[in-house]
């Protein structure tokens, strides 16, 4: 960026989460500068813009010292959800007659079919494992795909070729006709979208595509809250689903992959504020708890793709088990048969909580009948305690059930505790060394989007000799191709590190095929 | 009966756990079987016994690697080329379809290819289970010849395989499916009605809609509904710890250690892996063997994990249930028993050795 003063030390964290947005500011110390809780608005940039202010009038914070702002957001998630603001969608697929089996989005939710579906079709073309051609690329009919689209009304095109991954040459070819069949339309690519699996990457490129004028909203919104908030200078970044951040023009190529960013962003956040790179994260909201696993300060992903808004796609999220339990969680029954939630009084904990003098007992009364917790303005009538009581030990039991569940080594860790409910976490959890409680740890979440580096991913096929030395120079090109990717992204060329490799061989094929996923991450390099 | 749209999920459930672990995810063969029985009607279902005795049965399977799969998806018409091939090939009506393996993807294949050769499909399968290789079919214990054999790809590329035995269609046939793409569809051990009754494993399709009705219906404990439904075995519940897999000759080799949780802290159990999950082992000694059908599923979700998924972490239940009864005998064991995929020791049927029964389990 240009016209920054030379000292742009500060970055400044945002988590847009359903109740509350949250901002800290980070000096690159362990503690945030500066912290502010708001109220979400329904407008994008009132919340941001609240939080921001907050946290600029905190001494010691000269905006023009902020060089990064990231975000972190559910609005991508919420459109899909709500089928609002979605843009209609021709989605072509290059892969007859190989992939014909399965027509594009046949199995999707009717609603969400309705709101994103315009136009689709199933042209020959797409590749072999090798990358050769599997049947040649037609341009005549994807010229027809065009017409049709163009009077379908489509907004945008999602294109989905047949082993992209392996090599994107028939998406690009389709690009190309695209642009000159219907100009400047937008376009979704699948290969920058997902890896193997024609479905899943599909489903996820007319996601992707679909938001977009989500992705564009929330894009404009952003720089004009910063501009008001004096920090046009400062670079914006998007929290995406790995943990990572990518910039502004990537968001609004690849706006899907922002969905799933908030767990991931409270599991960086609370490595962050502890310093402990090995651990079990609790992160305990209102309504429930996520439980995941930090292995080198990242999230440990989950091994099967996930849905979203019910629809199938091959995103990698953190590994969670998530739980009915939080602080407005209610508590009923007697002290012989207690009921604990799933029902939660969520954002009214401060009227119906009985610590509140509200109606209503909860797991926040249990914490503070038991002493675990001093919130609220009176404690909970000592006829209550019974009943409290049981509901806090089942409440331990389902944290430690939650905790044994996701807890993949033999060795005991330890386990930090985030999230504005944490007080709910019992000391003494079986395979749990100590339960660590930072501070600031109810905005976890804005301090991950803060500290998030960049990264690049390489998920892709190759072929492999027999030899040893075949598979080394394998792994080395991917590695290579990783770490240039985050470079791209953004990332200090000197401090990008491998953080995972995953080798799966292909089977059944007699030259010998492996599959291989590499992550590399770094910090941003300085402005 | 029919398989049709309300059906085909359990169908699917069923046969993924009947996979061992391999045939592939049935993930989107099922959405490809609900497609075409959507546009084109359901499939029909029919006993061994409705065949004539003259006429063919069509066993169809796809040959090659799952995960070409999971990119190339299928081509529909396959199906009715193979119909085609063969009685061009034979001159003889073919009457219905078979399944040659109900584990797995190709149960689920061969209903979107005989809904589009507009041809039932019959209460039977070659392997009441998924195997690695062709010759391990009930049809090759039987002495049906493995030729006349038709191979085509998703573009209509054929070929033709004649006199040949089993070993050589598996050597041969695997090359082509490889220079093809790396996957194809095929037509082997085409046997008549009269041979099908007493060659194939009977009732596999039925069997799998069943089990799958038992987890779909089933609002807790499901594997346990399993378990009683079928005489298997809980071996441990547990957590993945180590997956190690490398390829061989083309097929995937590995293991996957399982770490016990609960009442089984403390336990270590191994698993070997050759594509399908083989053996199981603690502290050197041997829980299951092929041909026991040896599945892992998710301890919440009760999905099966295909060996592909396998991941450390996983939260598993490991599963065993009885081999179809064709393969106890010393002749399916020379073919499938722990000897042929190179382990030096017998096989030994589940029940006489450890793990939870179902009425240990439920109690």
């Amino acid at each position: 960026m240009t016209g920054t003063t030379p000292r742009t030390d500060l970055r400044i964290g945002v988590d847009v989460g359903g109740t509350n947005t949250d901002a800290v500011v980070l000096d690159g110390s362990s503690a945030p500068l500066a912290r502010a809780k708001v109220a979400t608005t329904a407008n994008v940039n009132g919340g941001i813009g609240a939080a921001l202010e907050a946290v600029l009038a905190a001494p010691g914070v000269a905006a023009e010292r902020v060089g990064h702002v990231m975000i972190g957001t559910t609005h991508a998630t919420n459109a899909l959800l709500e089928r609002s603001n979605l843009v209609r969608v021709a989605a072509l697929r290059v892969g007859a007659p190989a992939s014909n089996a399965v027509r594009p989005m046949y199995g999707w939710p009717a609603s969400l079919r309705t709101a994103v579906s315009a136009h689709s079709a199933i042209v020959r073309g797409g590749l072999e494992l090798d990358g050769s051609d599997s049947t040649p690329f037609d341009t005549d009919a994807v010229a027809r795909f065009c017409a049709e689209a163009a009077r379908s009304g489509a907004e945008a095109v999602a294109v989905s070729s047949v082993f992209a991954p392996v090599s994107p040459r028939h998406e690009e070819l389709a690009l190309a006709t695209v642009r000159r069949e219907l100009g400047d339309i937008p376009v979704s690519l699948s290969h920058q979208v997902g890896s193997l699996g024609l479905l899943e990457r599909e489903n996820a490129t007319i996601l992707n595509a679909a938001l977009g004028r989500v992705a564009v909203h929330v894009i404009r919104a952003i720089e004009e809250a910063l501009r008001e908030q004096g920090l046009d200078h400062a670079v914006p970044y998007f929290a995406q689903n790995d943990g990572t951040l990518m910039s502004l023009e990537s968001t609004e190529r690849t706006p899907v992959l922002t969905i799933g960013s908030g767990p991931a962003n409270s599991l960086r956040g609370a490595a962050y504020l502890t310093g402990v790179s090995d651990a079990l994260v609790a992160d305990v909201g209102g309504t429930s708890t996520d439980i995941g696993a930090l292995a080198q300060s990242f999230p440990r992903e989950s091994a099967f793709g996930v849905e979203i808004g019910g629809v199938a796609t091959n995103f990698r999220m953190p590994d969670l088990v998530s739980i009915a339990i939080g602080g407005g969680t209610t508590v009923a029954g007697s002290p012989g048969g207690v009921t604990v939630g799933p029902r939660s009084v969520g954002y009214e904990l401060g009227e119906k909580a009985l610590v509140f003098g509200g109606p209503t007992a909860t797991l926040s009364d249990a914490a503070v009948a038991a002493g675990r917790a001093t919130i609220g303005d009176r404690a909970p009538a000592p006829s209550t305690h019974p009943l409290l009581a049981a509901a806090l030990k089942v409440c331990d039991q389902r944290i430690a059930d939650a905790v044994d569940r996701i807890k993949v080594t033999r060795g005991d860790l330890p386990l930090i505790a985030v999230g504005g409910g944490s007080v709910l976490v019992p000391e003494g959890l079986p395979g749990v060394t100590t339960v660590i409680r930072p501070d600031h740890y109810d905005v976890a979440n804005a301090i991950g989007a803060a500290i998030g580096t960049v990264s690049g991913n390489v998920d892709r096929v190759f072929s492999v000799g027999s030899r040893e030395s075949d598979r080394a120079r394998v792994l080395d090109e991917a590695r290579g191709a990783a770490v240039e990717s985050a470079i791209a992204a953004g990332a200090a060329p000197d401090s990008v590190e491998i953080i995972e490799i995953d080798e799966i061989p292909l089977s059944y094929l007699r030259e010998p095929a492996v599959r291989v996923r590499v992550k590399a991450a770094g910090p941003l390099s300085r402005m | 009966m029919l398989l049709d749209v309300n059906n085909l999920p359990d169908y699917a459930r069923g046969a993924a756990i009947l996979g061992a672990g391999g045939g592939g995810s049935t993930q989107v063969g099922l959405l490809a079987a609900l497609q075409a029985v959507e546009e084109l009607g359901p499939v029909e279902v029919i006993p061994v016994d409705a065949v004539p005795d003259d006429e063919l049965v069509l066993p169809v399977a796809g040959l090659g690697s799952p995960d070409i799969t999971l990119e190339k998806i299928g081509n529909p018409e396959q199906g009715r080329w193979l119909r085609a091939m063969i009685e061009r090939e034979t001159g003889r009506p073919v009457h219905a379809m078979m399944a040659s393996e109900v584990g797995g993807n190709n149960a689920l294949l061969p209903v979107m290819w005989a809904a589009h050769a507009g041809l039932p499909l019959v209460d039977a399968d070659g392997m009441g289970r998924a195997y690695p290789e062709m010759q391990m079919i009930s049809m090759h214990l039987a002495g049906i010849p493995a030729t006349p054999t038709a191979l085509v790809d998703e573009r209509g590329h054929s070929m033709m395989f004649r006199d040949m035995d089993a070993h050589w269609l598996e050597r041969v046939a695997r090359a082509v499916a490889v220079a093809f793409g790396g996957f194809a569809c095929t037509s082997d051990h085409i046997l008549t009605g009269a041979q099908a009754r007493t060659a194939t494993v009977l009732g596999s399709v039925s069997k799998a809609i069943r089990i799958g009705e038992v987890i779909s219906s089933a609002r807790h404990d499901r594997i346990g509904g399993v378990l009683r439904h079928l005489d298997g075995r809980v071996l441990i519940n547990g957590k993945v710890s180590d997956v190690y897999r490398r390829t061989v000759d083309g097929f995937v080799r590995g293991s996957v250690l399982i770490d016990g949780i609960r009442e089984d802290k403390g336990r270590l159990v191994r698993v070997e892996i050759q594509n399908e999950n083989l053996v199981v082992m603690e502290d050197g000694e041997i829980l299951a063997s092929v041909p026991d059908i040896i599945t892992l599923l998710d301890a919440q979700t009760s999905d099966v994990i295909f060996t592909e998924l396998l991941r450390y972490g996983q939260r598993v239940s490991l599963l065993v249930l009885p081999s179809p009864d064709i393969w106890r005998s010393p002749r399916g064991l020379e073919l499938v028993g722990p000897r042929a995929f190179g382990y030096d020791f017998d096989y030994e049927p589940i029940g006489s050795t450890g793990g939870t029964t179902a009425a240990e389990e439920t109690r």
